[in-house]
């Protein structure tokens, strides 16, 4: 008679049948084949370490990044999982690493956790979960923990990913969306809406073809360059939902400023333009995955847009408008026509226009 | 984009502007009023506050934003219609996409949605008619909504709905039309307009004739107008030199795109699915003759007012509501008693909160130039 060793040396599960069911959330040997097959697969780390519920860092080597703690979580509903331009998976790193980096934050650690929707295939799951795994190398972080769940059909859509990032915020940098003055430059690093338009897009449901592809990237380096070469920089937020009106909205709102931006030096893809003309949608409201609204000093303006400008992922940026004295507030944008309008927060949705 | 920055030229917009002062010094009511020009449509409205060009003109010109956003018109009771039908467990209900925040007396169709019905945001009918045809276990409703712009589209899917045998899809007809609205809004004892924007695209289905009324009994200029800044501008123009020249005629802009015979098939199909409705509600506007569409008998079978039980209450506006005084340019929409207090785009108590066509949520989101922002 055989005797099972009391400690057997870690080995990956593997999954052998086609789709997720029930039986891989019930945290039984299915759930860690799934979660072994899928995820420690793709993440690649802890081969031999046992699972722990949680992660552990070393106090001393975070230190060695800068002073202070940054924390952030979000999560990731899109519809289609897969759209051009990215997948689900990219953009809940992307997602997560560039809300530290805008803090000023160098992104190291993200979890995972996602819910998933029986009947969903295998290898959807397995490629989301490559395509996290090469963003998160990309984006320089390592995804250190994680939690799975699987619902009744009909419970979610398919797939939601909630990640959650820790990182270090560097010694002297101090952002905030209260410290906007008069005279500070609003920067944008490149074209605006691309994320927003190519999502649309995907639905399909608007029976459109466009060519748009989503912006979405990890900008943390684009950040830690646009940081290096203007330590003045007051403020920085990636337009994610809601668009740059938003962002602009929060800050004028924080800083008690008024702020007017110029149409013509936005930078707008002609083809999101044309998307959004047909559907009468505003750009300025279109969500972005890989854009940053920048506040500025005006001494350092032209310092800010040069490092922009020198990264691949802001070789678009501009400088699109100024912080101004005006009703604290308000943000008003100079049309291309010569006049000018309120850029208001939006109310609900954007909803496309009947005629 | 090639042909429409064209029509966004900041010079040409310049000269015109100037063009414009110097008409409006030799009008001699600019001496004691202001000039009341009227854009009946609501795509003109938008325009207008997307490029701001109620700042550029001068302080004697008043723009008027009238009645033609169909959006916001429509009495609170066919929502509650819409809600009822688009409740049915058997329906999907097809509608557009800014249709579906328009409040009810209990719920708008976004909340019906979120409560449980099939709602589906669409962009033409036949997106809905093929949805119908993928779903032949269901009932697929279309909310057809819009001005004779809108209309055509409706008719020529329920034609194709017919010709095809799907007998699944019906249409939930709130189609209107702008010319007795017109008519209402001049008959009107406090009226205050010297002249209008002509709309655009209806214009483009119904030609220019239907508004020779206008010239000849009202004695009133209009100008059909493109939709564009420019177009815009040299409408504002043309009317003035109307004025200025003391004459009523009926002239077209927008002749790039409506023909003054208008579009010949689109009317025959007009004309064979719909016949005029005695009346028809108009929010903040009451009742008015003739002012909407409903089936031919012949094509009953794909209305959803007879398909379905319909509760077919009126609702009558609230009270504090001043959206008829507002179209009608007797108050500007700050002016209302109501304005950004209880009536705002999150809640709009009336008609032209709802869409962003509407001269108070335009006035409210991208706010009234001249009332708001000093331009520098």
């Amino acid at each position: 008679m055989n005797v099972a060793p009391f400690a057997r040396s870690r080995q990956l599960g593997k999954v052998h049948v086609p789709t997720v069911t029930l039986a891989h959330g019930g945290g039984g040997k299915a759930m860690k084949d799934l979660v072994d097959d899928v995820f420690v697969e793709a993440f690649g780390h802890a081969l031999s370490a046992p699972l722990e519920d949680q992660a552990r860092f070393d106090l001393g080597q975070l230190a060695l990044h800068g002073d202070r703690l940054a924390f952030t979580t979000d999560s990731f509903v899109v519809d289609p999982l897969f759209f051009p331009g990215g997948d689900i998976g990219k953009l809940a790193v992307c997602g997560t690493v560039n809300d530290l980096a805008v803090g000023g934050a160098v992104p190291l650690y993200l979890s995972c956790a996602v819910i998933v929707e029986e009947g969903v295939s295998v290898d959807l799951l397995r490629q989301i979960a490559r395509s996290m795994a090469a963003t998160a190398q990309q984006a320089g972080v390592s995804i250190v923990t994680g939690d799975t769940k699987v619902v009744q059909r009909g419970a979610c859509d398919r797939l939601f990913i909630t990640t959650t990032g820790i990182g270090v915020i560097r010694e002297g940098v101090d952002l905030g969306v209260h410290r906007a003055r008069p005279g500070d430059a609003v920067l944008v690093n490149g074209l605006l809406g691309d994320h927003g338009a190519a999502i649309l897009g995907a639905r399909g449901d608007m029976a459109l073809d466009s060519p748009i592809e989503s912006d979405c990237a990890p900008l943390h380096e684009l950040i830690a360059d646009l940081l290096a070469a203007a330590p003045g920089v007051r403020f920085v937020r990636d337009a994610t939902r809601g668009g740059v009106a938003t962002v602009l909205n929060e800050i004028a709102d924080a800083s008690r400023v008024a702020i007017e931006i110029d149409e013509e030096q936005t930078p707008i893809r002609e083809q999101v333009k044309a998307f959004c003309e047909i559907l009468g949608l505003d750009p300025l409201y279109l969500a972005n995955e890989g854009k940053i609204v920048v506040i500025v000093p005006p001494g350092e303006a032209a310092a800010a847009l040069a490092a922009l400008r020198a990264h691949p992922l802001g070789s678009g940026a501009a400088i699109v408008g100024e912080v101004t004295t005006g009703e604290a507030g308000l943000v008003t944008m100079r049309t291309i026509f010569g006049g000018r309008r309120i850029v208001d927060m939006l109310v609900g949705e954007q909803l496309p226009r009947i005629c | 984009m090639k042909y429409l920055d064209e029509f966004r030229d900041r010079e040409k917009a310049r000269i015109l502007i100037r063009e414009i002062e110097s008409l409006v010094a030799t009008i001699d009511i600019a001496r004691t009023r202001p000039i009341h020009i009227m854009e009946v449509c609501g795509g003109h409205t938008h325009s207008i506050f997307r490029y701001g060009i109620e700042g550029m003109l001068p302080e004697a010109i008043e723009l008027v934003h009238g009645p033609g956003c169909p959006v916001c018109v429509l009495p609170m009771g066919r929502v509650d219609d819409c809600v009822a039908i688009a409740e049915r467990p058997d329906v999907i209900f097809t509608t557009f996409g800014d249709a579906m925040r328009v409040p009810g007396s209990k719920k708008s169709l976004l909340q019906a949605k979120a409560d449980g019905a099939d709602v589906r945001m669409v962009y033409s009918p036949m997106d809905a008619l093929a949805i119908a045809r993928r779903n032949p276990d269901r009932e697929v409703v279309f909310f057809g909504i819009g001005f004779e712009t809108t209309m055509p589209s409706t008719a020529l899917t329920i034609l194709q709905a017919e010709s095809d045998g799907t007998s699944n899809f019906s249409v939930f007809c709130n189609h209107i039309t702008i010319v007795p609205t017109i008519k209402a809004i001049l008959d009107s004892p406090d009226l205050q307009l010297d002249g209008f924007l002509g709309p655009g695209h209806v214009s483009m289905v119904i030609g220019t004739a239907p508004y020779e009324f206008i010239a000849t009994f009202y004695r009133r200029p209009m100008v059909v107008a493109g939709f564009e800044p420019l177009d815009i501008l040299q409408s504002i123009w043309m009317v003035l030199k109307q004025i200025r020249e003391g004459r009523a005629d009926i002239e077209n802009q927008y002749a790039r795109i409506v023909p003054d015979a208008g579009n010949s098939p689109a009317l025959q199909a007009v004309s064979r699915v719909y016949e005029l409705r005695e009346f028809f509600e108009w929010r903040g506007l009451g009742s008015i003759d003739h002012s909407g569409v409903k089936l031919r008998d012949a094509y009953g079978h794909f209305d959803a007012e007879r398909k379905f039980a319909i509760p077919n209450v009126k609702i009558a506006d609230p009270k504090s509501c001043q959206c008829g005084e507002v179209l009608k340019g007797v108050i500007k929409p700050w002016q209302c008693k109501v304005f950004g207090s209880a009536c705002t785009p999150e809640t709009p108590l009336g008609a032209l909160m709802v869409s962003s066509e509407g001269a108070c949520a335009a006035y409210y989101q991208y706010g009234g130039v001249k009332s708001h922002v000093a331009v520098a």
